[in-house]
């Protein structure tokens, strides 16, 4: 079920005062972030945010497409290798 | 036979479940369309008169989106998310279930025929 439209988008209102301080001042630098609940608004384009996925940040250029996503999906924190090739054992 | 939208010509029977053969029209959409012509649901698509089935075409190309546009919308919001990287275009991409379904089995619609990984043994005692 989507978010009410009442309550408007959820941004982390912290994250969101960076980037607007950022866009007045024109600077574009790294802004880490553990806030991957937060959605995407217009004025994240082109900047790049580095979403924490519970290990690492994992650096997210924004794009226009992504408006409207949360930040975390585009930091997946499961790593799926494939599985490995077992061992021959239980040779008794 | 009737021909609408295209390439479908299903006939004899009821028109409300007849239009279903179109791609992107389903039992209510197809209600909508019969609605708005004003042809009875029940009628049979060789009983429709040129005239209704003229009105029936006509409202289909221009309220609804079937086939050929219907189908490349869809590919292209499924590439849009593959694009951007997100996690659903992750799933996409690996031909997994995409909403958040479980793959310790089952989801064979998603992932095809079984794969069997070779030598997996029997645990012996």
């Amino acid at each position: 079920m989507g978010r009410s439209l009442k309550k408007g988008p959820y941004i982390d209102a912290r994250l969101e005062k960076k980037v607007v301080a950022q866009n007045d001042s024109n600077k574009r630098t790294v802004i880490k972030t553990w806030s991957r609940r937060s959605l995407i608004s217009p004025d994240f384009i082109g900047h790049t945010l580095a979403v924490h996925n519970g290990n690492k940040f994992i650096p997210v250029y924004v794009t226009e497409n992504m408006v409207g996503h949360k930040l975390g999906e585009f930091a997946p924190t499961r790593n799926f290798r494939g599985h490995i090739a077992k061992k021959d054992k239980g040779r008794k | 036979m009737a021909r609408i939208a295209g390439v479908d010509i299903p006939d004899n029977k009821r028109g409300e479940i007849s239009l279903t053969y179109i791609f992107g029209i389903g039992r209510s959409s197809a209600k909508v369309i019969l609605g708005k012509a004003n042809v009875d649901v029940n009628k049979k698509v060789a009983q429709w008169s040129e005239a209704e089935a003229n009105a029936i075409r006509q409202i289909i190309s221009n309220e609804f989106k079937t086939e050929g546009p219907l189908k490349s919308e869809v590919s292209l919001n499924i590439k849009r998310l593959m694009d951007i990287g997100c996690y659903r275009g992750l799933r996409h991409r690996k031909g997994l279930p995409v909403r958040g379904q479980r793959t310790k089995n089952n989801t064979r619609t998603r992932k095809g025929k079984r794969k069997t990984v070779a030598n997996k043994k029997k645990a012996t005692k």
